[in-house]
């Protein structure tokens, strides 16, 4: 720890003098998902007052482009919501490191008047919402997970996101998880087919439908939610406990993984083990070569673990779930396993 | 004219040349403007002949697995399932075409309409700066549109158009189903308003070009200004009338990101307008960004390239009916 530090420092100073000399500073080029794109552009922005000799440029064209771009080698490195699948990374010619950032929550949301409290939700009733088989909220499946509400007569609108999204992956892969019946019917993807409702596009899209339509029930990102003040549903997890979606309850998912998060950090969290877990949370990830030439390499690195200390203060800040303190020792154990040359 | 004892050498190869770029900077120097502009004009109708064929190419290079694996049979499939990898653009087509065609059965009467009232009916000064509007709708990007269609237009068919419609007129399939707002009918409302400023702003140029003793010898034999209208404006314009419909059709069979926003993207058929569709233009639009299996990357390809060949077969056969319509008039006159 020490030695790397201390070379960490050396190497700074190499880059610091070597900027003395080159008053351009380096570009690296990263291009992927757009579900932590307005955190990533806050990390890159600050971390220029950090290292004035780099500047990262990130486009948020989707997890999808993003990957494409890497195996492309058009970018520096990608940014993906869902971990890369084997067969892509088979197609890379070189290896390629899932270096996990932060977290998100992806969150059921509603529009129903006059309900003072969320409404709560089992894996097994919102499974059941989406694949069209309730479709009144009067469903006494719904009346009997929430005591007390006074659910209304009210025809119930399926809402999807209709463009291919992180999103919609992290909840359908969450459902088809929970639910045998989800995965055979529908199974789970960026893109997959609903068996009902109506599609609208990006969050933004998803958020309209359902603050027009009263009846209406869709999912979207947590942070979008917030932002939108859209009711976030409460998720029964694993463990049998109602959990709303709050950063702690999302980090908690990554803690709850841990034991089966593998090396490569390649999983899926959803429906986590754990008693305070939000079940429906995932990981974003950043895409690197293994091998990088010598300066942008050292310096991502440098940026990568500048991420992973000060950048996960930023993140609590934006509503990115921090990554919990155990995983975040291993992530920089990996970082140090992109060589330059 | 040259000697014909040197046509081997080398020497009279040379001759020649000379004579002949002597030839030709003489002339250069008469028309050398003329000549540029020739070659401008040609490299530019060139230009876009290759740029068309590069376009069709490269989709076609990219929609290849696909056309492998569906065939044909892509354009009649209506399943559409990114996770099972099964694909087929039938739904899309028929949402394109059927958006577009609603879009064309509102904005053709309501854009003629504009366009005679602004040439026949208004003052030429009020007409000026009622025709700028209704092209600065022209200008107006189509996201705005399209957020326009969720939170204000969507609503209103909710709550008020489609229920009445529905009452009324619930007997016609078109308009049964629950109302939701957003579906075929708010995409055809949509692109309606949208290719109107194109439609109604043709239309009016066509209309002014109608000469204007046409219209008094129409008046002069006791015909009212409907009947003037008719027989002196409309009459001659047809042809002209046809393209500005061509190419507002164009555009609404293009149009994405409007159409996207309030179509409801669903890959269903449906006899109702109430119902989610979705078209060639929206799916691409949607999938193509976070499409990861090369075959529905391909197939996504294999609908653009359906888009492709749909606008050509509708232009052709618009063109081929102008130009028989052209031709009739012509006989008859």
């Amino acid at each position: 720890m020490k030695f790397t530090s201390a070379l960490m420092r050396l190497s700074a100073l190499v880059v610091f003098s070597s900027t003395a000399v080159l008053a351009d500073p380096t570009l690296i080029n990263g291009a992927g998902a757009t579900f932590p794109f307005p955190l990533y552009s806050k990390w890159f922005s600050d971390y220029r007052a950090v290292d004035a000799s780099v500047e990262i440029n990130y486009q948020s064209i989707g997890s999808g482009g993003g990957i494409r771009q890497l195996l492309e080698k058009s970018v520096d490195f990608g940014a993906s919501d869902a971990p890369m699948t084997d067969a892509e990374l088979a197609k890379s010619s070189t290896p390629v490191l899932h270096i996990p950032t932060v977290l998100g929550a992806v969150v059921a949301t509603y529009h129903l008047p006059g309900l003072d409290k969320p409404l709560r939700f089992s894996s097994q009733v919102l499974a059941d919402i989406f694949l069209g088989k309730i479709t009144d909220w009067s469903h006494a499946k719904i009346a009997a997970e929430n005591p007390g509400v006074k659910l209304p007569k009210l025809p119930m609108l399926v809402a999807y996101r209709s463009d291919g999204s992180g999103t919609t992956s992290v909840f359908t892969d969450y459902l088809a998880k929970a639910s045998p019946e989800f995965a055979k019917t529908v199974g789970s993807g960026k893109s997959v087919k609903w068996p009902t409702g109506l599609g609208g596009k990006g969050n933004e899209g998803v958020t309209g439908l359902i603050k027009q339509t009263p009846g209406a029930v869709g999912y979207v990102e947590h942070i979008y939610a917030e932002s939108n003040k859209l009711p976030s549903a409460v998720i029964k997890n694993q463990a049998g406990n109602w959990v709303a979606p709050s950063m702690k309850a999302v980090t908690a998912a990554a803690e709850g993984a841990l034991k089966t998060i593998p090396a490569d950090f390649r999983v899926s969290i959803t429906n986590a083990a754990g008693k305070d877990v939000y079940p429906i949370s995932s990981f974003t990830y950043l895409l690197v070569y293994q091998k990088m030439d010598a300066l942008k390499g050292k310096k991502l690195v440098k940026f990568l673990n500048w991420a992973l200390a000060d950048g996960q203060k930023t993140a609590a800040k934006l509503t990115y779930a921090p990554l919990p303190k155990q995983l975040v020792a291993k992530v920089r154990a990996r970082i140090q396993e992109i060589k330059t040359e | 004219m040259t000697p014909p004892q040197l046509s081997v050498t080398d020497f009279s190869k040379s001759v020649l040349h000379t004579q002949g770029s002597l030839r030709l900077k003489k002339r250069r120097e008469v028309h050398v403007g003329d000549r540029i502009f020739q070659k401008v004009l040609q490299a530019s109708g060139i230009g876009i002949l290759i740029l068309l064929g590069a376009i069709a190419f490269q989709v076609f290079k990219l929609a290849k697995p696909a056309i492998a694996q569906f065939g044909f049979g892509f354009l009649k499939a209506t399943e559409w399932n990114p996770v099972t990898d099964e694909f087929g653009a039938g739904a899309f087509i028929y949402g394109t075409l059927v958006s577009s065609a609603l879009a064309l059965a509102i904005s053709v009467p309501m854009s003629v309409g504009v366009a005679l009232f602004l040439t026949e009916v208004l003052p030429r000064k009020i007409a000026g700066v009622l025709g700028f509007l209704v092209e600065m709708l022209a200008a107006i990007p189509s996201v705005v549109y399209g957020l326009w269609g969720i939170f204000v237009l969507a609503p209103i068919l909710r709550t008020h158009v489609q229920p009445f419609l529905g009452q009324k007129l619930g007997f016609l399939p078109f308009f049964q189903g629950p109302p939701f707002g957003v579906g075929m009918f708010a995409a055809g409302l949509i692109l309606a308003i949208m290719i109107t400023p194109t439609i109604s702003s043709i239309c009016r140029e066509v209309f002014r070009a109608v000469p204007m003793n046409q219209r008094e010898a129409a008046l002069a034999l006791g015909a009212t200004r409907w009947e003037m209208i008719r027989v002196a404006v409309l009459k001659s314009s047809q042809s002209g009338i046809f393209g500005a419909v061509i190419l507002g059709l164009g555009r609404a069979m293009g149009e994405t990101m409007a159409v996207t926003m309030v179509i409801g993207n669903r890959a269903s058929i449906s006899g109702s307008l109430f119902a989610p569709a979705q078209t060639m233009a929206s799916v691409i639009a949607n999938e193509y960004a976070e499409a990861t299996s090369d075959l529905h990357h391909s197939a996504l390809a294999a609908v653009g390239l359906s888009l492709f060949a749909v606008s050509f077969a509708i232009n052709g056969v618009a063109r081929f009916l102008v130009w028989r319509s052209k031709k009739r008039s012509g006989l008859n006159a």
